[in-house]
């Protein structure tokens, strides 16, 4: 897929609208983290994502599961779900679940919610690809807090000792986790110089700049043989001013109020 | 009794008759190659052997991976590390994402006896049972265990595959090719039923004949699949018999467990359950088995207390 990157911030401005919609009227969610990986998202499924070949398509897990609505969101911006679906978001026996469920849902890849779980799956959907000679693709994005679930770097152990640079993990670096900051619960840092060491090709962008995530996601590895690694630098709850970077927005729901001042500031 | 067979060599022997027949079978092993008897497997296949070293987690996670991909891929460990370490990438990768991944459990239940609790997974069955989907099957012999890995590599959905390290004989009258869910009946009796899977057939078949020498006509019903178990068998086993033992080398909650539930809900009968509760000491498994009654004396000892209990 093509898209530029002023038609990729559009939609993620829409996306980010229908999710504002959604965790309101569903009074659950997980608003901040789904913020920090709209652009993330969008850029992918827009931008980049090989939908069309079956069973040869590229595969995208989105292993921060907490952030679904953003997923669901995205799925129908890129008309991959129905628009009027959105609204049973973790209704009763809706399809669109409060963390993703591939039985449940097409186009999600795997079930996620439990954290760590995305990139050990990943891994195994990139050595599905090599026994199959295809150059399919394999992304999953990961939170930051996320990192510290132990069966992420078994994973990139695995990945790094067969060179599969058909794998991308990109990681949501939007240094909040549910209860406070990254760096004051159990630091990751230094962290480029962690996935390095773990066999990694390491690249950083700013995770809400459309060209940068493009510029990073384009096709060739950065270094063949390695699986690359993108550090995609970002702010919960983005771009909404009194939701950025502020931990209590990990899953607060928006009063009416607060519902109509962020759709302000996210279509400004 | 006949020659005893360590039904890990069964297992190894028909995947690769498998992998020959069908190139989407694939092995993932945590280091575990030789404990799984994988590496003529890996010499034949050497691309379809993937160790991810010894990372449990993301063994599971790389097996639903790979099926999500199209492949069959069969997750061999030790039964200990592959449950226990791996229980929610096995509840959640596999059997809530209804993968078709089959877990293999190596050296299940007391098999590595002295080496301790660390090493037993007695608690497997019990585990594996309590999650929706999972086909979960202990094999009693070596040509159920290669029937079941022929099965379970044509069924669509996820299954646990217990393969047993301790010998045992080749029993006649088992389900060959290997039927799901189904009890099979391997001798008649109609004063007391014993139920048995794994390693516990084979006893429970002599206990039977001991039985029998005393005037106790023992039905033995082979359960090689726990969940979902054969109900109408133990519900007809009740009825018909009044009173029933289970045997396994497994914790009771496991066959025990699934058994005693359907028999309070169907038809309340006297039950004993023989198997294995709480850590184990250290020693040998056959000093475990003995310990526990896992025995051919010590199922025949619990049939003749429920059969005296019975009202019939």
């Amino acid at each position: 897929m093509t898209a530029t990157p002023t038609e990729l911030a559009d939609a993620a401005r829409r996306v980010r609208l229908r999710d504002l919609q959604m965790v309101a009227d569903a009074g659950m969610g997980h608003i901040g983290g789904e913020f920090s990986v709209t652009d993330i998202l969008v850029t992918l499924y827009l931008g980049v994502l090989n939908l069309d070949g079956g069973s040869e398509r590229d595969r995208l897990i989105l292993s921060k599961g907490h952030a679904a609505a953003a997923l669901y969101a995205t799925l129908a911006e890129a008309g991959l779900l129905e628009e009027a679906e959105l609204a049973s978001f973790t209704g009763s026996d809706s399809a669109l679940n409060g963390h993703p469920a591939n039985t449940k849902l097409e186009w999600v890849e795997a079930s996620t919610g439990p954290l760590g779980h995305g990139l050990p799956i990943g891994v195994g959907m990139a050595l599905g690809a090599r026994l199959d000679h295809s150059d399919r693709r394999t992304f999953v994005i990961t939170g930051d807090g996320e990192m510290q679930e132990g069966s992420n770097w078994e994973a990139l152990m695995i990945a790094a000792h067969h060179g599969l640079d058909r794998l991308t993990l990109i990681i949501d670096r939007n240094g909040l986790q549910q209860g406070a900051r990254v760096v004051d619960t159990s630091d990751l840092e230094p962290l480029a110089d962690k996935l390095r060491a773990f066999g990694c090709a390491v690249v950083e962008v700013d995770g809400h700049n459309h060209a940068e995530l493009l510029d990073a996601l384009a096709s060739a590895p950065p270094e063949p043989g390695k699986p690359t690694a993108i550090i995609a630098h970002t702010h919960k709850g983005h771009p909404v001013s009194f939701m950025s970077d502020d931990p209590g927005w990990h899953h607060r729901v928006p009063s009416t109020e607060q519902v109509d001042l962020a759709r302000a500031e996210i279509d400004r | 009794m006949s020659t005893l067979h360590d039904c890990r060599d069964a297992f190894a022997a028909a995947l690769i008759a498998l992998a020959e027949e069908d190139d989407r079978v694939v092995a993932v092993v945590n280091d575990s190659v030789g404990s799984s008897k994988l590496g003529e497997f890996g010499k034949r296949f050497p691309d379809r052997l993937i160790n991810v070293g010894i990372a449990e987690q993301a063994m599971v996670g790389v097996g639903a991976g790979l099926a999500a991909s199209g492949k069959v891929p069969f997750v061999s460990a030790a039964s200990c590390f592959l449950t226990a370490r791996a229980l929610e990438q096995v509840k959640i990768d596999v059997a809530y994402s209804d993968r078709h991944v089959v877990l293999c459990g190596q050296s299940p239940g007391v098999a590595y006896g002295e080496l301790g609790s660390t090493h037993h997974s007695p608690e497997d069955l019990s585990w594996l049972r309590a999650i929706p989907g999972i086909t979960v099957i202990a094999p009693a012999d070596a040509a159920e265990t290669a029937a079941a890995v022929r099965w379970a590599a044509q069924h669509d959905g996820p299954v646990f595959l217990r393969v047993s390290r301790m010998g045992v004989p080749d029993i006649p009258g088992l389900d060959v090719p290997f039927v799901p869910g189904r009890a099979t009946r391997l001798r008649e009796g109609g004063d007391v039923t014993i139920i048995a899977t794994g390693t516990s057939v084979a006893p429970s078949l002599i206990a039977a004949e001991q039985l029998g020498a005393e005037g106790i006509a023992a039905r033995v019903l082979a359960m090689p699949t726990i969940s979902p178990i054969d109900r109408e068998a133990v519900i007809e086993a009740a009825a018909e018999t009044g009173a029933i033992v289970t045997a396994e080398e497994a914790y009771v909650c496991g066959l025990g467990g699934a058994v005693a539930e359907i028999v309070v809900e169907e038809c309340p009968v006297p039950v004993r359950r023989v198997g294995l509760r709480g850590f184990a000491p250290t020693g040998s498994t056959n000093w475990l088995f003995e310990r526990a009654g896992l025995t051919e004396d010590g199922i025949a000892s619990a049939a003749r207390e429920v059969v005296a209990m019975s009202v019939r």
